[in-house]
């Protein structure tokens, strides 16, 4: 399976999201600058966190119109699996390719810590080696994570059970003290209607070994490959 | 040439964080009679062209595919005619 991590002026978790996929996953992996049109043949696209443009007038407003984006648009509205991760989250929502929108955190500050989150939806490409409802620690490191749709459009999202993560406490419940940044519901991550294309603001790929304290947010990229592996690359 | 004066705001029905901060700090500054704060991003542009209308479509065109995101927020411009 070959993964694809775009790589714009002020992208900083590229490198962590490459060596995820090439040393842990040991996938193919390659980078995609945004001025390039070409998606080097990619199967997965991941969105990585970061400051692209330096988050000038709202985070991911100016990414969103970089030569890359459009090649990345049209694949995955074609099915394409994309990942955006944190900043990548906040440039899939402002390219319409996921609703809603991400503001800033009801502290008002940047915040680095782990959450724990509740797997709402095991039936995605994405999410498949979680079981539903685990529990689940990644850590956040956002200022702009607060997630915001109007009701119709957070209506339907919970309807056809398109949350994937929610912010939880230890026995998963869902409260607002575990809420790190007032996100409506207290989502983390969710999917688009045809279930290829994956939101969140938690960094799984800052969690996928032991060394580093977890790896929890490895299960993402491996439920990806077995999901590929199970017939979808054929 | 036009200058164009554009606010924009988070739309009522989003919460407005940053705005709810500034009330609580002007509270406690004793001004108990803030009822509500809502904070925005000021933008000016300044267009070339003679024809206002014109101006207005393109200024708004700008506003709905860039300066704001109609998923939470919401512009007004104003539009003067400023001498070259």
């Amino acid at each position: 399976m070959k993964f694809g991590v775009v790589v714009f002026p002020g992208s900083n978790c590229d490198i962590d999201c490459y060596y995820m996929v090439d040393q842990i996953l040991q996938e193919q992996v390659t980078y995609l600058w945004h001025a390039d049109q070409d998606l080097h043949g990619v199967d997965c696209i991941i969105v990585p966190g970061g400051y692209s443009y330096g988050d000038y007038l709202r985070a991911g407003s100016i990414a969103r119109f970089s030569p890359i984006m459009e090649e990345v648009i049209a694949f995955g509205k074609k099915g394409g699996l994309i990942l955006g991760i944190c900043n990548g989250f906040q440039i899939l929502t402002e390219s319409g390719l996921l609703p809603g929108a991400l503001i800033k955190n009801r502290s008002l500050r940047f915040q680095c810590e782990n959450t724990l989150l509740r797997v709402e939806q095991n039936s995605t490409p994405f999410t498949s080696t979680y079981s539903q409802h685990e529990v689940i620690s990644i850590p956040i490191a956002h200022e702009e994570g607060g997630y915001v749709a109007d009701k119709e459009t957070l209506d339907r999202l919970e309807k056809e059970g398109r949350v994937v993560f929610r912010y939880c406490n230890e026995q998963g419940e869902i409260t607002p003290e575990c809420n790190p940044n007032g996100s409506l519901n207290n989502i983390a991550g969710i999917i688009n209607e045809q279930g290829n294309i994956l939101g969140m603001m938690p960094h799984p790929e800052r969690c996928a070994e032991a060394i580093l304290g977890g790896e929890d947010g490895k299960r993402i990229f491996s439920s990806l490959l077995e999901w590929w592996q199970g017939g979808a690359g054929r | 040439m036009f200058k164009a004066i554009i606010t924009i705001t988070f739309k009522k029905s989003i919460l407005d964080p940053q705005g709810s901060a500034v009330h609580k700090a002007l509270k406690s500054l004793g001004y108990e009679d803030v009822e509500d704060v809502r904070m925005g991003k000021h933008v000016e542009i300044l267009l070339r062209g003679e024809e206002p209308q014109e101006a207005e479509t393109r200024i708004k065109e700008m506003c709905s595919r860039l300066l704001a995101n109609p998923v939470i927020e919401e512009y007004q411009v104003e539009l003067v005619e400023v001498e070259v």
